[in-house]
């Protein structure tokens, strides 16, 4: 038996979480004494780059190298991931929980006639229930999975990826009924913010809150980003006020982000918000009011004025990185 | 056109979390509930909006849930809609939803269905894909903005670090956030239309019977052991935590 796993690429290179949802995956084949196959669509520019998934725990990769799988389209990759587990007699498959996992994956579990569970954030434990953060992550659920053959999605900056050796066996692989003509998705354009941390991977996160007065003020955020090599993000109503693009916003109406360090300043730290950063594993708050709500969820905090403390702070920084 | 949105019921953001004392249920006492946020800001008003554009579009909305559902349901009318569907179960996991809505698709034929692109209570994110998938139709899911010229429609979805921007025609499946649409409050002419719409009750189809999933137990998050505070200008001390303690930088 295998575990089978969406190694979503984009031009030729591996998204952060495929590569964590691999390594989750290895951890659970190891138990169970099973391998881990990496399925990759579309074409790539690096052929070696199949191989080296064997470092994050694919024994195999089969590579679906067809153009016309270059663009997304969850309805086609599930018709294609089907046939595979099918031929395989498969049960189980594990895709990232990003943007395209997310919509693959409940796609493939309909069509395949598998049990579904998303965003999990463990291996199973001995009752074979998988955590998952439940009301925006305010708590957390023990879930078992009942059919025999099941789909699950991995929470993005769960599982480090811990430097393995090896390389897998890289197998073409054609699907039989799937083809271009079944494409009902056309791709138009693509647009990628340039030289930025997405979101969803940043390890650090700076976000800045309406105590930050107004978008002109958003220098020292970026500045301090920059710095740090983190994404930025917002609170909502800098978003809903147009001062930062939607796609910042954070909580939990909004993006829900794990990083290790969450940076919070000018935020009062509203049960909304909490909901979406509390995942964090270090928060640090920059708040001129001692009794802001977000202090008491925070690990390490400053009260004081933003505006002074942030540009000390990229200073300190800077003298600790040695950049000058 | 015609279109149906799904509605979910979930509690109010702000509602304190609390769980039974064996920790298997949600404690519902004194909890207030609201329209799924992103069922009703966006899925919901855009597919207003689209009727507002092509005045000819039926608009159906449609809920899994119990009879507490319904006051849910008659506040989305209120938004608008001509008639609101429930499916009489209480579903535990996207399988039961989706297959529930499905078969009601089946039988009253749709061009386009809109969901939110997920609840804020169990946080699935799967309903429309599972839906899209049972259905056999087209799925484009997180959109960040669609527009519909009687033909083709135009829709942008986020991805990581960026958007895309696709074409497809009906019919299609659409899961929805953010920017797609402004939240609306409904208004006294709506509220008291809203009262005469029709809701209709459907028993549940016997394959939505069997739920997939089984949930064990919750838990709150553990307690911060509470904040270390810096004092202003000590920065320096903030980015040697940060690294000596933390280890994040
Ligand atoms: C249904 C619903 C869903 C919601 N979803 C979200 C969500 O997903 N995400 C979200 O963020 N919010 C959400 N909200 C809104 C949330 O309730 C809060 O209103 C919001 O988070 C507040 O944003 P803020 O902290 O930036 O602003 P404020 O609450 O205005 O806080 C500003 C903070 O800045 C501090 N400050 C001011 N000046 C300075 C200075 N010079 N230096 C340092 N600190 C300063 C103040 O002390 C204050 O704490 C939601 C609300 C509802 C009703």
């Amino acid at each position: 038996m295998a575990i089978f796993v969406f190694a979503d690429q984009q031009h030729g290179s591996f998204k952060k979480a495929a590569l964590e949802t691999l390594f989750f995956a290895s951890q659970m084949a190891a138990r169970q004494q099973q391998e881990v196959v990496a399925v990759v669509m579309g074409e790539i520019d690096q052929p070696q780059a199949l191989a080296d998934l064997g470092k994050y725990g694919a024994r195999r990769v089969l590579h679906v190298n067809a153009g016309w799988l270059n663009d997304f389209d969850a309805q086609l990759y599930a018709r294609v991931f089907k046939e595979i587990l099918t031929q395989h007699e498969a049960d189980l498959c594990v895709l990232p929980h990003d943007f395209n996992g997310r919509a693959l994956a409940p796609y493939l579990a309909a069509q395949w006639q598998a049990g579904l569970l998303t965003g999990i954030t463990s291996l199973p434990d001995e009752h074979g229930c998988y955590q998952k953060q439940v009301f925006s992550g305010k708590a957390t659920a023990w879930i078992r999975l009942l059919p025999k053959r099941q789909v699950l999605t991995l929470l993005p900056n769960t599982f480090t990826p811990t430097g393995k050796e090896g390389q897998a066996k890289v197998e073409q692989w054609q699907p039989a009924q799937v083809n271009a003509a079944q494409r009902r998705i056309r791709v138009k354009e693509v647009q990628t913010t340039q030289g930025r941390v997405p979101l969803t991977e940043a390890s650090i996160i700076v976000s800045g809150g309406r105590g930050l007065k107004g978008p002109e003020n958003w220098g020292m955020i970026e500045q301090l980003a920059e710095v740090l090599g983190a994404a930025t993000a917002c609170s909502r109503p800098v978003a809903d006020a147009g001062w930062r693009p939607h796609h910042e916003h954070v909580g939990q109406t909004g993006l829900t982000v794990r990083p290790n360090l969450y940076i919070a300043i000018g935020i009062s730290g509203a049960i909304q918000h909490l909901a979406g950063v509390n995942g964090s594993k270090y928060i640090v708050v920059i708040n001129k009011d001692p009794e802001a709500p977000f202090f008491q969820a925070a690990d390490y905090g400053i009260v004081g004025d933003a505006f002074e403390v942030v540009p000390r702070l990229i200073e300190a920084i800077k003298k600790y990185k040695g950049i000058s | 056109m015609k279109i149906l949105v799904c509605i979910s019921k979930t509690a109010d953001t702000t509602a304190k979390i609390a769980f039974t004392p064996d920790q298997k249920s949600f404690l519902e006492t004194g909890v207030q509930f609201i329209i799924n946020p992103y069922d009703e800001w966006y899925a919901l008003v855009r597919a207003v909006e689209l009727k507002e554009q092509y005045p000819d579009t039926v608009l159906h909305l449609i809920t899994v849930g119990g009879a507490d559902t319904e006051p849910i349901l008659r506040k989305a009318l209120a938004i608008g809609g001509d008639a609101a569907f429930r499916v009489d179960l209480q579903p535990i996991g996207i399988e039961q939803v989706a297959t529930a809505i499905a078969a009601h698709v089946k039988q009253e034929g749709y061009d386009l269905i809109f969901t939110g692109k997920e609840t804020i209570d169990y946080n699935g994110s799967g309903v429309g894909g599972y839906l899209a998938g049972l259905l056999d139709w087209p799925f484009v899911s997180l959109a960040t903005r669609l527009t519909y010229d009687g033909k083709t429609v135009v829709v942008e979805r986020e991805i990581e670090g960026g958007r895309e921007i696709a074409e497809a025609e009906l019919p299609l499946v659409v899961s929805c956030q953010k920017g797609i649409a402004e939240q609306r409050i409904p208004n006294m002419r709506g509220i008291m239309a809203a009262r005469s719409k029709p809701l209709q009750v459907m028993a549940a189809p016997p394959e939505a019977q069997q739920p997939a999933v089984q949930i064990d137990h919750f838990a709150l998050p553990p307690k911060k052991s509470g904040v270390h505070l810096v004092e202003p200008g000590n920065e320096e001390e903030l980015v040697r935590l940060l690294h000596e303690e933390a280890k994040v930088i």
